[in-house]
């Protein structure tokens, strides 16, 4: 087999990318692709899913295993991927409407699980593939095609959800700074554990709000805050709240500790993929000799409620 | 032909019923005798009525069968509700101290059994009320002409923990009701021949996890939902043993998306679910079409629609798993005949998923999936065969053009070898819009008609491949019939009975049974069937899912339609009934029956008079004031047995016309009938409006 030098450029994928000239995903394909060269992680090894949106065409313009799955499902495609095969580099990518509105019951349990996964992502606070409808970010008052009257909703606050919820490792980026986001996710994609990056995306076709003047002129980071420590939940909380005149970027908040593939006792015994398949017969006749006079007439049916059993 | 019994046990949960069906089914199992059990049970009154039927026999059965032989009543109900179906020759066990048995309510030919249990037990010390089950349990021994010593040896294996002093009691206790019987009564005369084999006692959901862990599958994903929750119990509790990883997710949504993320990466995964996780399910099942992942999805029906009858069988998810999902995709639907035919689909439904890059649904029902039953051990194995489909073997050539490996590759069985994630030199993306050969997109702007048309030809000619590889049906049963059953599933057993009686009744019948619902066997079934003189699908839904399946398939339209859906199983006799009745020109009769009357009367006992009262005797009337015939139903007081008064419910449309307390009893025909004319009823406007919403019952098919 031919080796290549991992270089940015080797992990090109097969066509250029058809976004919008200018469109913040950009940026954050590059970054993941510096972050891979940066890691020295080899790209077969690398299995990128996602869900459906402008930003979840991303795997198919990097050289690199992929998913294109449906919209919202990037999370939990990812999980089957990261449970089966806990030797590969699972990253989850998609947009705000993807992760925070149709996926956001499975962004909220990926989270309490701890799983080893990266997710990124391209937080554009619009509908940029449907043209321009609100998303679960889009901010007060912002007018959009499904909200003429301005966006009556309040935002949801994806760090903050994160912190709450059990991710480990949560940061924010912004495509306008690609360098520093290019850490974050190096840093995403070495942490053991789940790990959120939300990226301010921006549209430049349909969120005239949320430019990227808009954010040049309000993020900051927080590794040039004197004393911010990554350590503490509570100020990490505070930060992950913070979006006005000023806005915080870089990670916000990081934890070690057991992933869930680590409290697996199946998985111990090395990648599900690699493991025999089946039973051999003696493991068989015990399980069958567990049946034999096992006679509990009434299963423990139950369903949501039987008053008429206390079994369930 | 093979000796058998049925008992039935009826009382109140709490009446420790389960463990004397229990006992009883291990005390069989022990003798060789193979077990069948069936517990319908509803709450209609306090605590919840239930009722288990054993049927108990020689060979193997797979259906509880029409008799009723032992009736074990543990409380009052009991006798009241079921006493009328013991069968000539049976008898009826109950303790005699506290209940008693009305004699208008035992047919001819059926012994009392009452039990002094007092008297019985007053030398063995203070008892618990439990302990009139295991008198009474003893006494069915005698009748039944089974082993005592085996059930002793049984009850000393349930009380090891508990000390000598309560194994004392207990066996105790049951030699007394089995003494009392012997003495009192003659046994049935059941000519046994106990071959004392020890057999698995299991049930169809046990059967798929087993055959799912012995045809290789390592996932298995859920979301807590009945009846299909036993598989993620019994795979969570076997989890390290068997080498499986079970995941509960937060939805169904989740449930299959992360099967099928699983499955993307290369191990065999499957999930469960019932009717309404199986909804959310689809979109993502087309996905597993689309990205050609394999995944098996279980879809262990319940009553529907919606919430429905959670814990109740029903067959009537089959135009949604078929419809299941946007656009073609290539796929499969297996429904499993029977238990043992639970696991060999299992593993068949994993190798077809793997082989053909496609999801495949294994249509069970709460039936097939929780109901016991024994098995030949022998008729299940851990060698299994497992096949895993075609992989990429030959490593590529050129890993950073990214060019050697086509993930899609257009071959003449539309089969595309994979090559998993983490393997050098077959990087590829796999989406859910159409796609090239590389799993390039085709879709918006980049359309491309020719390629979609050769790739969607590619994926449908799975199809093809699957179906040549399946069993066609077969017909059953006598070449020459007057009648060909049809049917799908679950109900095969109970098909195959009714098609035994009817031949033995001279109506000489046959069954074609389906197991694969797609592909379907359109060019076989209709040959077969075409040779038939008349054809019946009989199926558990409302509308007939599968005779419409059968003649969107193969255009063949079969005869008359037979279906259930009060929730209820089939059983043979009603299947061979309604058969007959067709065949002799009777309509399909909607009305009220007599025992469904009593249960509509139970049901407005418990919701309007705090259970104080239960339903007597009752009486049809056919002219009444209301524009139906009616069912009068006399109430009695459970506390003193005197009549509370009477309720009035429509035949036709099962309406509760209203309860009159007060009126002493039900007085003849002529004096009822002139009672419900005096009920004053609608006027002519109300009746002509209730006749309009009363919609004919003409269920012709
Ligand atoms: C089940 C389902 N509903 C709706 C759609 C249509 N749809 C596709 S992408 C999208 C929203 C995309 O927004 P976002 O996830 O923020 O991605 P962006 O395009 O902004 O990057 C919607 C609603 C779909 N594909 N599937
Ligand atoms: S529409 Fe918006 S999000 Fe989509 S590609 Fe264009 S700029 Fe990017
Ligand atoms: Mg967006």
């Amino acid at each position: 087999m031919a080796t290549t030098e991992l270089t940015v450029k080797s992990l090109d994928g097969p066509v250029d990318p058809d976004w919008c000239p200018g469109c913040g995903d950009f940026g954050v394909l590059k970054s993941i692709k510096e972050a891979i060269v940066e890691l020295g992680i080899a790209p077969h090894e690398v299995l990128i899913v996602s869900g459906i949106g402008c930003s979840s065409n991303l795997p198919g313009f990097i050289h690199a295993y992929g998913v294109h799955s449906l919209h919202g499902r990037a999370v939990p495609v990812a999980t089957g991927a990261a449970l089966a095969n806990h030797a590969l580099h699972v990253i989850a990518v998609g947009g705000d409407g993807d992760g925070y509105g149709i996926g956001m019951a499975h962004f909220i349990h990926a989270m309490r699980r701890n799983l080893n996964l990266t997710y990124i992502v391209m937080d554009n606070e619009i509908y940029g593939l449907t043209t321009g409808q609100a998303s679960p970010t889009t901010t007060e008052g912002h007018k959009t095609k499904s909200t003429p009257r301005g966006n009556v909703e309040k935002p949801v606050q994806p760090l903050a959800l994160a912190l709450a919820t059990g991710a480990t490792y949560v940061a924010r980026g912004f495509s306008g700074d690609q360098k520093h986001l290019t850490k974050l996710v190096a840093g995403a994609i070495a942490h053991k554990g789940f790990s959120l990056i939300d990226v301010f995306s921006p549209c430049v076709t349909f969120n005239k709000v949320n430019t990227y003047q808009f954010f040049k002129e309000r993020v900051y980071k927080l590794e040039d805050q004197k004393g911010y420590d990554a350590s503490s939940l509570m100020g990490a909380m505070e930060k992950a709240l913070e979006f006005g005149a000023r806005i915080p970027i870089g990670l916000l908040y990081s934890l070690d500790k057991p992933t869930y593939e680590d409290t697996e006792p199946v998985l111990a015994r090395g990648p599900l993929v690699d493991q025999p398949l089946g039973l051999d017969r003696k493991t068989f006749e015990e399980i069958l000799a567990e049946t034999r006079d096992d006679v509990a007439l009434l299963p423990r049916r139950g369903r949501e409620r039987s008053r008429s059993r206390k079994r369930t | 032909m093979a000796t058998e019994i049925t008992v039935g046990i009826a009382g109140a949960a709490g009446d420790g019923l389960d463990r004397t069906g229990d006992t009883l089914a291990r005390t069989a199992a022990r003798l060789g005798l193979h077990v069948y059990t069936y517990n319908s049970y509803q709450s209609l009154i306090r605590g919840g009525h239930t009722w288990l039927r054993l049927r108990l026999s020689e060979d193997k059965i797979d259906n509880h069968g029409d008799h009723l032989t032992v009736l074990v009543a543990l409380n009052q109900d009991g006798i009241e509700r079921h006493a009328r179906e013991v069968e000539a020759g049976g008898a009826i066990i109950f303790n005699g101290a506290r209940l008693q048995c009305d004699p208008v309510l035992v047919p001819k030919g059926v012994t009392l059994v009452p039990l002094p249990v007092p008297d019985l037990t007053a030398k063995l010390g203070k008892l618990l009320p439990v302990m009139q089950n295991t008198a009474a349990l003893g006494a069915l021994l005698h009748l039944a002409g089974f082993d005592l010593e085996a059930t002793a040896e049984i009850l000393l294996e349930t009380f090891k923990k508990k000390g000598q002093e309560i194994i004392d009691q207990n066996v105790g206790v049951l030699r007394a009701g089995y003494e009392h019987a012997a003495r009192t009564v003659p046994a049935l005369g059941h000519p046994w021949k106990f071959s004392r084999k020890r057999r698995p006692v299991v049930t169809g959901n046990h059967m798929m996890a087993l055959g799912a862990v012995a045809g290789g599958c390592k996932f298995y994903s859920a979301y807590p939902m009945s009846p299909a929750s036993f598989i993620l119990h019994w795979l969570a509790a076997h989890s390290e043993k068997v080498g499986v990883v079970v995941k509960q997710c937060e939805d169904e949504l989740a449930v299959v998306n992360v099967a099928i993320g699983a499955g993307h990466a290369g191990v065999r995964s499957m999930c469960a679910t019932s009717g309404g996780g199986f909804a959310l399910m689809s979109e993502a099942i087309g996905m597993a079409g689309m990205l050609e992942t394999p995944v098996v999805v279980v879809n262990v029906q319940r009553g529907g629609p919606s919430t429905g009858l959670p814990t109740k069988s029903e067959q009537g998810d089959l135009n949604q798993v078929f419809g299941a999902s946007q656009g073609d995709y290539p796929r499969v639907i297996i429904a499993p005949r029977d238990a043992i035919d639970c696991f060999h689909s299992t593993v068949e439904a994993l190798n077809l998923a793997e082989s053909f890059q496609l999801p495949v649904t294994l249509l069970s029902d709460l039936l097939l999936g929780e109901h016991r039953s024994t098995i030949d051990p022998e008729d299940i194995s851990s060698e299994v065969p497992i096949e895993r489909g075609e992989w990429v073997t030959a490593p590529s050539p050129d890993e950073a053009a990214n060019g050697g490996y086509k993930r899609y590759a257009l071959t003449p069985s539309g089969i595309s070898p994979r090559a998993r994630p983490g393997r050098a030199g077959c990087i590829h993306v796999s989406g859910t819009d159409d796609h090239d050969e590389h799993g390039i997109l085709i879709s918006d702007e980049h359309t491309n008609p020719a390629i979609r048309r050769k790739m969607h030809e590619k994926r449908m000619r799975k199809v093809e491949g699957v179906r040549a590889r399946l069993q066609p049906p077969v017909l059953e049963g006598p070449a020459q019939a007057d009648v060909t059953l049809v049917g799908w599933g679950s109900t095969w057993s109970v098909i195959h009975e009714a098609a035994e009686q009817l031949t033995r009744g001279g109506v000489a019948t046959n069954q074609l049974h389906f197991k694969y619902l797609y592909p379907f066997h359109d060019r076989e079934a209709r040959a077969i069937l075409q040779g038939c003189r008349r054809t019946v699908v009989a199926e558990n839904n409302f509308t007939g899912q599968s005779a419409r399946h059968l003649r969107a398939e193969s255009g063949f339209t079969v005869d008359h339609v037979l279906v259930r859906y009060d929730g209820e199983p089939f059983e043979p006799a009603w299947i061979a009934q309604r058969v007959r009745d067709f065949l002799e020109g009777r309509p399909v009769d909607l009305q009220v029956a007599e025992h469904e009357a009593r249960e509509m009367a139970y049901h407005y006992i418990r919701i309007h008079m705090h259970d104080r009262a239960r339903p007597g005797r009752l009486q049809p009337i056919t002219e009444s004031a209301y524009g139906e015939p009616l069912w009068i139903v006399e109430l009695l007081s459970r506390a003193d047995g005197r009549p509370e008064g009477m309720l009035v419910i429509g035949r036709e449309t099962g309406s509760d016309y209203g309860w009159h307390p007060g009126v002493p009893s039900l007085l003849g025909e002529a004096a009822t009938a002139a009672f419900a004319t005096s009920l004053g009823g609608s006027s002519l406007a109300d009746r002509a409006a209730d006749d309009t919403a009363r919609a004919p019952h003409d269920r012709a098919h």
